[in-house]
């Protein structure tokens, strides 16, 4: 019990002075799985229009996957970018493995159904009346789409920040890919927070993990403010 | 002007409308009308070109608006349509209204004035920069409105524009509609199943039974006139009784209803099946005693078989081989002393019943 206590006590004082290892490894996190998300986004969000609006054979069933891959083990994903990008894999030549290039990579492809499905249902949601509107006000195609994205916008924000959640949550493929190496250069290193806590717990070093693991709450919980807060406006 | 000619349009197996056939004049509005779930927002859905017809043809100024290779967006772009259910985009009130000219490329400085003049013309004037989604329900509707008229559409389709609003929005969207067709000339067609607002709006009604339009006509022709048993227990008339013709001639006829013999102005031959419909406002009630005869009319003596409370007025329904009944107010009916089992005669002229054919109307009507 006093080695909790104790170890709460030391998370407090490594966050309030802003210590540089701690600090480094969140900034890493945070660009990392940004930038997978933006990625993410940039796909997600086109290809669930394309899929929402579009008509064709077996859209049900493509849902239906779409689905069943929120649920993909983070794992899994790591080890098959790891395949593919391992020296022997087809991908091999551009030695992406144990970089946080990888890591972006695995990150991407881990909160592409969620945030694919998320933003069909945002889609999907919006009111058939408002949809009628807009035909009937004169829109053309391209309008019609850009002004429906608009009335979804806050459901397809929302999805970005579970697949932000998501990614920056994750341990098991960022470790895989990853590798968890912790480099003389900023971006030569592949330890984040969740994989440094994976660590540091193992080596018995308690607050280390403590303190980063209200680093990462911190994270989730700004992410969302910031999402409610331009939801409420 | 709109002509539809023989419109069908089936939903799987389900066939909502038949054959619809008629014309919408240039300036005019057109109610259609009819009980609920008759296909009303089909058709206008069809006009809207929300959906294509299964079969036949909708010509605005002769040309077919579902055609192949028919320019789609123009046509869309001379209609505007304002929906049953309130709807409005997440954003404020004149961006809201300002949809439909950001598709048509307007210009600022030309937005900003038009969206204001649209804002005045529904009554709201000062609300432009607030959030759509915070307004009532009435004044969504206004919204919805200012944004299908600001963009100046030649033909306004409402589709139960007033059907989910409270009395007091009822009559300010009836008020501009009747504003925009007068002062703006723009046709409107406009469905419900408020025969009143038909009624009070419509320059010509559509009455959509079946599958198709059962009649087509002034507001006036449609409620003194029905063309059928169908249109006349849709538009409110209490009386409808099956009978015989068994004397014509002369524009008067004898009908026979279960023995009892009726005499209607009307051009049916001897022998044929139709239907009577006579409005509780145009028959009297009187006691038997003293009771007088209608001149060339209907004096049938019969028993009251019940009294019913109705508002300030009581339902009075008398068999007199075949039942009627009537409205009183509560002080005739103490005045009279009529009860239930009270011997009375009930009189009307002849001139009063209104006389169709007994058939259903299955197949579409004629225009």
């Amino acid at each position: 019990m006093y080695e909790i206590i104790e170890g709460f006590l030391e998370a407090a004082r490594l966050i309030i002075t802003l210590d540089p290892d701690v600090m480094a490894i969140a900034a890493r996190s945070i660009i990392v799985s940004f930038t997978a998300t933006i990625f993410a986004t940039l796909i997600a969000v086109p290809l669930g229009a394309a899929i929402n609006f579009g008509t064709f054979p077996g859209k049900r069933s493509l849902i239906n996957l779409i689905q069943t891959l929120y649920a993909l083990p983070t794992v899994i994903v790591g080890l098959l970018i790891f395949l593919l990008i391992s020296r022997v894999g087809p991908f091999g030549s551009l030695r992406l493995l144990f970089t946080p290039t990888a890591m972006i990579i695995a990150q991407t492809v881990l909160i592409l159904p969620i945030m694919t499905g998320l933003t069909i249902s945002a889609l999907s949601g919006v009111d058939p009346v408002i949809r009628d509107t807009l035909y009937s006000l004169g829109a053309t195609r391209l309008q019609f789409l850009t002004n429906i994205m608009k009335e979804a916008r806050f459901a397809i924000l929302a999805a970005v920040a579970v697949g932000f959640g998501r990614a920056i949550s994750e341990v098991g493929a960022a470790i895989l890919v990853g590798g968890n190496i912790m480099a003389s250069s900023f971006m030569g290193s592949t330890r984040v927070l969740t994989t440094a806590i994976s660590l540091e717990t193992s080596m018995g070093n308690i607050p280390q993990s403590i303190a980063l693991g209200i680093v990462l709450l911190v994270i989730a919980l700004g992410v969302n403010l910031a999402i409610t807060t331009v939801q409420h406006r | 002007m709109i002509e539809l000619v023989n419109v069908s349009k089936r939903f799987g197996d389900a066939a909502v409308l038949s054959s619809v056939t008629g014309r919408i004049e240039e300036g005019e509005i057109f109610a259609i009308m009819g009980p609920s779930g008759v296909g009303k927002s089909t058709l206008l859905r069809l006009l809207c070109l929300l959906d294509t017809p299964t079969g036949g043809e909708i010509r605005i100024n002769g040309i077919d608006i579902h055609a192949k290779g028919e320019q789609n967006l123009r046509t869309r772009r001379m209609i505007g349509m304002v929906f049953q259910k309130p709807a409005v985009f997440n954003s404020t009130v004149s961006e809201n209204i300002a949809v439909g000219l950001w598709f048509r490329g307007v210009g600022k400085a030309a937005i900003r004035e038009k969206v204001g003049d649209a804002l005045e013309m529904v009554g709201l004037a000062g609300y432009g920069e607030r959030r759509a989604r915070t307004l009532s329900g009435g004044e969504m509707q206004r919204v919805a409105l200012a944004r299908a008229m600001v963009i100046e559409p030649e033909i306004l389709l409402m589709d139960e524009p007033t059907a989910n609003l409270d009395p007091v929005s009822v009559e300010k969207i009836e008020e501009l509609a009747r504003h925009i067709n007068r002062d703006l000339g723009t046709t409107i067609v406009l469905s419900t199943h408020d025969m009143y607002q038909g009624q009070r709006l419509a320059h010509r009604i559509g009455v959509l039974m079946n599958g198709g339009f059962a009649q087509v006509g002034t507001p006036r022709e449609v409620f003194t006139v029905p063309a059928s048993r169908d249109v006349a227990r849709f538009i409110g008339i209490e009386n409808i009784i099956a009978g015989t013709v068994v004397a014509g001639g002369n524009g008067t006829s004898a009908i026979d209803v279960g023995g009892t013999r009726v005499r209607a102005r009307s051009s049916f031959g001897e022998g044929e099946e139709v239907c009577l419909c006579i409005r509780s406002e145009d028959m009297r009630i009187v006691p038997a005693v003293g009771g007088e005869a209608v001149l060339d009319g209907n004096s049938l003596p019969g028993t009251v078989a019940s009294i019913v409370p109705r508002g300030p007025f009581s339902r009075v329904t008398v068999d007199c081989g075949f039942t009627l009944s009537s409205v009183l107010s509560w002080k005739v009916v103490d005045d009279l002393e009529i009860r239930e089992g009270s011997r009375v005669v009930v009189s009307f002229a002849a001139e009063s019943v209104h006389v169709v054919r007994a058939t259903h109307l299955h197949a579409p009507g004629r225009v």
